[in-house]
């Protein structure tokens, strides 16, 4: 009985043994050589597996990091410039600072300024509205309000306004990743440079149809009247098919073009009310309104 | 036994109320809007501008390559603009917007109604003048006719089938066709035949049109090589691909063609806009749409100028009904509904159709129970619950290998779903993205 057990224990060892001896040879023939820098990298990353560096994940990102000379083309927009220093001091390599951004929602379109012509009850999605028609409205380049740019957030930046049928954007939450950028089939979401006090101005509208016929659909649409083009000391607006655009860049945020829109579709957020002229006390309600709205 | 197509397949209510009255014409109408993209292919090129004046026939787009087509002025009248105008695909897109003066006609149109059966031109000549008087497919998919006619070299056709089958239920323009242009239909299709250099046709025609069939049946025999076949009412069997295979038993493979199997197939609109076009010079300008619905006062079928605004063919029909809860241009399964009454009819509208409230909303969706019921009616084998779930979750490499380019988009699986699931929403969000993928691979 004995000499079972002993057998049994003296043949699996020796068994074990030579596939032990095997698999280390085989180690060693098959070995693949990675950079040990990688993992480094790949720590120092915030493993949030956006995409919204480009690559495949934050060790597909690493992996590139380390591969490439030049690293100033690579960003990676949730860590920021602090986790981009920190991955250059290991490398060894050079990296600038970047502005960072934040997601703007250019559609101030709610149900109060943009009438609902006809229902759709199909799928619930803003993409396949999209495909199928113009939506809801006159208006055929704004929000659906179906929330696709909600269901691919990763970071619960981006919610529905019940009251709007509009997405808002939490400042604090929003990494920049693009992922709502790249699912909105009307191109409404911008990433634009974050401001101090993360202040923002810009044209909350992408209609490109002409005034008279942007106006008709939605209260709030730019027309193009390059009132705002007139304004702006700092050549920072540019208009193009009848539509606004602030360079980001260029813009001191001297909110001038805030005050002569006459559609209210250009919004200033996170500024402090303005000084109580007694000239224009409407203008200055609606602009204290934009506010509330924005931060509420 | 009568003939069909053997895989998937449903038979919806068919509510033909239009089928016992005659083709009217539709009164002019003030305004066109003819949009320059109305086919399947490039936009066509305008060539009038604000202020000229045009007659009835003359070309105001121009074909903007091989899968194109030319446009031609449905009225006479002058031309305010060139704009874009709401049209059925639900967006804003280029139109040529005519002010209708009179009704001249291009003095090269033979206006004459008197049957002319001698055909004097060439394959090649034929194929020209298909081409120059902008025929697409009037079925629906408006495809341009020229393009299915030039057979490369290598390929060999040895039949032409001609879709008489109108399978969708209201629609009844093409079966008001067959009865009343019967001669002219058949005169064009002996054209097409002698473009494709092919002896036999076959009209395939659903069963539910025993009026149309007898009276061609006794027509055909003075037209050697044209055959008439009644099949059995199944819906997809106006789809090109399971109308060759009720017919000639024959499958068209994935991704090829019908003319890799050896068959053509023509709309029976299309058959009568040759006809017209090689025999009397007239380009296709004017098409039948059959205005229809449960509570419409007047279902009727009406010859229709391009370019009218669907509005004037409801008021023909005795208005809109109070009912009304959404309007479809195209039959109830493959239509889509439209969101403004003033687009214009364009070639591919067969029909108009209006929804009374109760029948329009869609059913509350519920969970797929894997009851497979679409995977049964799908006429192309696909199994449409796992694309539907692939699409969701954008697997597009999964969607490819599942067949979902096969999709004829005969909504046949969305109509079945008892969980009342958008299944061809989503799947054709996934043909779309893949097609992309393709396209990009090239």
């Amino acid at each position: 009985m004995s000499s079972i057990i002993l057998f049994t224990i003296i043949s699996l060892s020796a068994i074990g043994a030579i596939a032990a001896i095997i698999l280390y040879f085989a180690a060693q023939k098959f070995k693949v050589f990675e950079d040990p820098r990688i993992d480094q990298v790949e720590e120092n990353l915030p493993a949030a597996n956006c995409g919204g560096c480009g690559y495949p994940g934050c060790r597909g990102f690493a992996e590139a990091l380390v591969k490439s000379d030049d690293i100033s083309d690579l960003y990676c927009p949730v860590g920021g410039n602090d986790t981009m220093s920190k991955v250059a001091e290991i490398l060894g390599k050079a990296v600038e600072a970047k502005d960072p951004l934040v997601a703007v929602i250019r559609c101030s379109g709610s149900p109060e300024h943009r009438k609902r012509e006809n229902s759709y009850d199909g799928a619930s999605t803003c993409v396949i509205v999209s495909a199928l028609y113009s939506g809801e409205t006159a208006c055929q380049y704004g929000c659906h309000g179906l929330g696709d740019c909600v269901d691919v957030c990763d970071f619960e930046a981006i919610y529905m306004d019940k009251e709007t049928d509009l997405p808002v954007v939490i400042d604090d939450n929003c990494t920049a990743c693009g992922a709502c950028v790249k699912a909105c089939p009307n191109d409404i979401i911008e990433l634009r440079k974050k401001n101090k006090k993360d202040r923002k101005i810009f044209v909350s509208c992408v209609n490109m149809d002409k005034g008279g016929i942007a106006k008709k659909a939605c209260d709030v649409a730019c027309i193009g009247c390059k009132a705002c083009v007139k304004v702006c000391a700092y050549d920072a607006i540019i208009v193009e098919n009848f539509l606004a655009y602030i360079d980001p860049v260029k813009c001191k945020l001297c909110r001038k073009c805030v005050e002569v829109c006459p559609t209210n579709s250009i919004l200033e957020i996170n500024f402090p009310p303005r000084k109580v002229k007694p000239a224009q006390p409407e203008g200055e309600k609606e602009n204290d309104n934009n506010i509330i709205n924005q931060e509420g | 036994m009568l003939k069909t197509f053997p895989k998937g397949g449903v038979h919806p209510a068919e509510d033909k109320y239009s089928a016992n009255n005659a083709i009217e014409t539709l009164p002019l109408p003030k305004t066109v809007s003819i949009p320059i993209a109305q086919h399947i292919g490039a936009p066509s090129k305008p060539v009038v501008n604000k202020g000229d004046k045009v007659k009835v026939g003359d070309k105001i787009a121009e074909s903007a390559g091989f899968v194109s087509a030319n446009i031609h002025s449905s009225v006479s009248g002058i031309v305010v603009k060139v704009d874009n105008v709401m049209d059925s695909t639900g967006y804003k897109r280029p139109c040529v917007v005519i002010d209708v003066e009179g009704d001249e006609w291009n003095e090269s149109i033979d206006r004459s109604t008197d049957l002319k059966k001698e055909i004097s031109l060439t394959d090649k000549e034929i194929i020209n003048k298909i081409n120059e008087s902008g025929i697409v497919g009037l079925g629906g998919a408006t495809f341009p006719s020229h393009v299915k006619l030039s057979v490369p070299a290598g390929k060999r056709i040895d039949v032409l089938i001609i879709n008489g089958v109108e399978c969708e239920p209201y629609l009844t323009s093409d079966h008001r066709l067959m009865l009343e242009k019967a001669e002219e239909m058949l005169v064009g299709i002996q054209i097409l035949m002698k473009a494709l250099g092919v002896n036999s046709a076959l009209i395939g025609i659903e069963n539910n049109k025993p009026d149309a069939i007898s009276h061609l049946d006794t027509l055909v025999k003075d037209y050697p090589g044209i055959k008439v076949h009644a099949l059995k009412v199944q819906y997809p069997q106006g789809g090109e691909k399971q109308l060759i295979k009720a017919l000639i038993n024959r499958e068209v493979p994935s991704g090829a063609l019908p003319l890799d199997v050896g068959a053509v197939v023509h709309n029976v609109g299309t058959a009568l806009a040759v006809y017209e076009a090689v025999q009397k010079n007239k380009p296709l300008f004017e098409r039948v749409v059959t205005l229809t619905g449960k509570s419409v006062t007047k279902p009727s079928n009406f010859m229709v100028r391009i370019g009218t605004p669907v509005t004037d063919l409801v008021e023909a029909a005795g208005g809109l009904p109070e009912d009304t809860g959404k309007i479809i241009n195209g039959g109830p399964m493959m239509g889509k509904a439209v969101n403004s009454l003033e687009i214009p009819v364009v070639k591919g509208t067969s029909g108009i159709l209006i929804m009374p409230a109760d029948l329009s909303k869609r059913k509350k969706e519920s969970d797929c129970i894997r009851c497979a019921k679409c995977v049964s009616v799908c006429p192309q084998g696909l199994e449409p619950y796992l694309l539907n779930k692939l699409a969701l979750l954008e697997k597009n490499d999964k969607l490819e290998t599942g067949g979902v380019m096969d999709c004829i988009e005969c909504g046949s699986c969305s109509y079945t779903c008892p969980a009342g699931l958008p299944l061809l929403d989503y799947i054709r969000l996934g043909k779309s993205r893949v097609s992309q993928i393709i396209r990009s691979r090239k």
